[in-house]
């Protein structure tokens, strides 16, 4: 089911079949194009696969962006081991809900793409890693596989092409760093959800210490597309070096919030005021973040000519990220954001790194303090200084993921932290109210 | 420890699910289905996995506790998960959370004297386009006001035995 009204400017690649009768069936599959995207790729040799997905310019949908057609190619296919494909279904970074749309109206979408990388990379198990808390996703992609097999899409000589390929869902149980593939893997072996130190990648040692293509829900969901219209069709509907479509979540103070596909390269005050209905009350944008909590947030000013895409988002020195797009208005307390971002990323941390670790929990404790009145002058260079020390000093982005919003809220909005230093809880308090 | 049919059949299909030698990999999938019909990861839990998986119960302890889903203690009938991270929040989703402390009585990780509910303030759950979202065991909720929560948990209360993943 849609949970939104979609929008016309959105592009409907991924979600062409959202709002059809039964979408999520395999039958509704079959009638709209599904699978013609695997009966292509199984006559293709799979270097020709993976050139395709190069020329597609997709690049990872999970946040950090990173080239999949690449990513592919790092699987040594002349390893004797077995090879996995991995998706990553633990959607759990704040603003993202987009994963949960895709597997809920298009489940066979998925399925299709995990098989085309199954043929890319001589792959033959794969699972499906999505989160505890969408367990009724799990009953939904659980049904579809059960489909799959029963029509011969799944199991051993897959419609005559002679590629055998078996699919698993397996449930997390409530852990964000199992987001982080390294984690996820430990995961998947019944471990705790602690990251790996990498090299390897899990391209060489992933599931099982086995060559493994671990990419996002979204990430394969592009696939039978790409493969269906070929690579440069995808390629042109984005901007240079970013192909495609972005599943982007507007969510926080907006008139309609929801989950739309747009082009990469589209404007963010269109996507705001045009896609989202503009900022709720009639309020002015105060906070921008672009693609899930752990972005540097930018100014209602930065935003001011930027575009959805990893290229704009760079330039601005945030990232595209996930799609979770966060708006905040001009009556937020940035304090109290960045209180409850940082909570969240304490709570979340593993606990393995010491800068992470210790970092998040006084990080928390301080903007506690701070945003009931408790702070000091000293205490703001002390945010930044804390969050600095931890950038690029943890084995896994968690680190970072905390440290980065935190330092640009502080940075850009010095001054709402001054006007808490009077003694008294947050000044802005009663303003937050939202509806 | 006895299982019903359903269970033990998930148990079968998920130790067939990973490749050989590797069983322990349905630790954490086993716990959750296990969770949802014992109502809590007890300590015969415990040694009921860990015999059927080929480790020790330390193994099952050191992996359970990481896990924010999997509990010790055993939950209301209707565990009720509120979201207050930040798109939430934006939408007064902590309003929402100290709403259902009044409502219920009851704090964070909290249980009402009859068993009936249980309290947790939760981090994201995926449900940010839809906020302030809560879950109701594994049931979503989307755009809960103070109003419609109330509701919800007075037709709760004298609804029909619920569970888990009902």
């Amino acid at each position: 089911m849609l949970f939104n009204e979609p929008s016309p400017l959105e592009t409907k690649v991924l979600t062409r079949r959202f709002g059809l009768p039964n979408s999520a069936s395999i039958d509704t599959y079959l009638a709209n194009d599904g699978y013609v995207a695997f009966k292509k790729a199984a006559g293709m040799k799979p270097e020709q696969i993976i050139e395709e997905m190069k020329i597609s310019n997709l690049r990872g949908r999970g946040g950090a962006g990173f080239p999949t057609g690449m990513k592919w190619s790092f699987v040594p296919r002349t390893s004797p081991k077995p090879k996995y494909i991995v998706v990553n279904g633990d959607e759990s970074e704040p603003g993202t809900c987009k994963d949960r749309v895709l597997i809920e109206n298009d489940p066979h979408q998925l399925i299709e793409g995990v098989l085309i990388a199954g043929l890319a990379v001589d792959a033959h198990a794969g699972y499906i890693y999505i989160r505890g808390e969408y367990r009724y996703l799990i009953e939904i992609m659980d049904k579809a596989i059960a489909e799959a097999y029963a029509q011969g899409w799944l199991g051993k000589n897959i419609e005559g092409t002679g590629f055998d390929f078996e699919l698993y869902t397996h449930t997390g149980a409530g852990a964000y760093e199992c987001g982080e593939e390294s984690a996820l893997l430990e995961s998947l072996e019944g471990k705790r959800g602690i990251p790996r130190i990498r090299p390897p990648f899990p391209a060489v040692a992933g599931a099982f210490q086995c060559p493994t293509v671990l990419n996002n829900v979204e990430t394969y969901c592009a696939v039978p597309a790409i493969l269906r219209d070929g690579g440069a069709a995808f390629a042109a509907l984005g901007i240079p070096k970013s192909g495609g479509t972005k599943m982007t979540c507007l969510t926080g103070h907006i008139n309609k919030p929801g989950v739309y596909e747009l082009k990469l390269g589209f404007p963010v005050k269109q996507m705001i005021e045009e896609v989202g209905g503009g900022i709720r009350l009639g309020r002015k944008l105060k906070a921008f973040v672009p693609g899930g909590s752990s972005c540097p947030v930018l100014t209602a000013t930065e935003v001011e000519g930027a575009t959805m895409d990893y290229d704009s988002m760079a330039s601005r020195k945030t990232m595209l990220g996930s799609g979770g797009v966060i708006i905040m208005d001009d009556h937020t307390c940035m304090v109290k954001a960045a209180l409850r971002i940082m909570r969240f990323y304490a709570h979340e941390s593993c606990g393995w790194c010491i800068p992470c670790r210790e970092g998040t929990t006084w990080l928390k404790k301080i903007l506690e303090r701070f945003h009931s009145g408790g702070g000091t002058r000293g205490d703001i260079n002390l945010i930044g200084d804390i969050s600095r020390n931890m950038l690029g000093r943890t084995f896994c982005p968690l680190g970072d993921a905390a440290a980065m919003p935190t330092l640009s809220i502080v940075e850009k909005f010095r001054g709402e932290f001054e006007d808490h230093l009077n003694g008294k809880p947050c000044p802005y308090e009663h303003d937050m109210v939202t509806a | 420890m006895t299982f019903s049919p359903e269970l033990e059949a998930r148990f079968a299909k998920l130790l067939t699910s990973y490749p050989a030698g590797r069983q322990r990999s349905a630790l954490i999938p086993m716990l959750m289905y296990a969770q949802d019909e014992v109502g809590c990861v007890s300590d015969e839990l415990i040694e009921e996995i860990a015999k059927r998986i080929g480790v020790t119960t330390l193994v099952v302890n050191e992996v359970m506790s990481y896990y924010s889903m999997l509990h010790r203690k055993p939950l209301g009938k209707y565990h009720v998960q509120v979201c207050t991270n930040i798109s939430c929040l934006l939408n007064d989703g902590d309003k929402l959370y100290d709403h259902a402390c009044k409502k219920l009585g009851i704090g964070h990780k909290g249980v009402t004297a009859d068993g009936t509910f249980s309290l947790e303030e939760v981090e994201c759950m995926g449900a940010c386009s839809w906020a302030p979202a809560i879950q109701v065991n594994y049931d979503f909720h989307h755009f809960v006001t103070p109003e419609k929560l109330d509701q919800l948990l007075e037709g709760l209360k004298d609804g029909p035995l619920g569970g888990p993943g009902k």
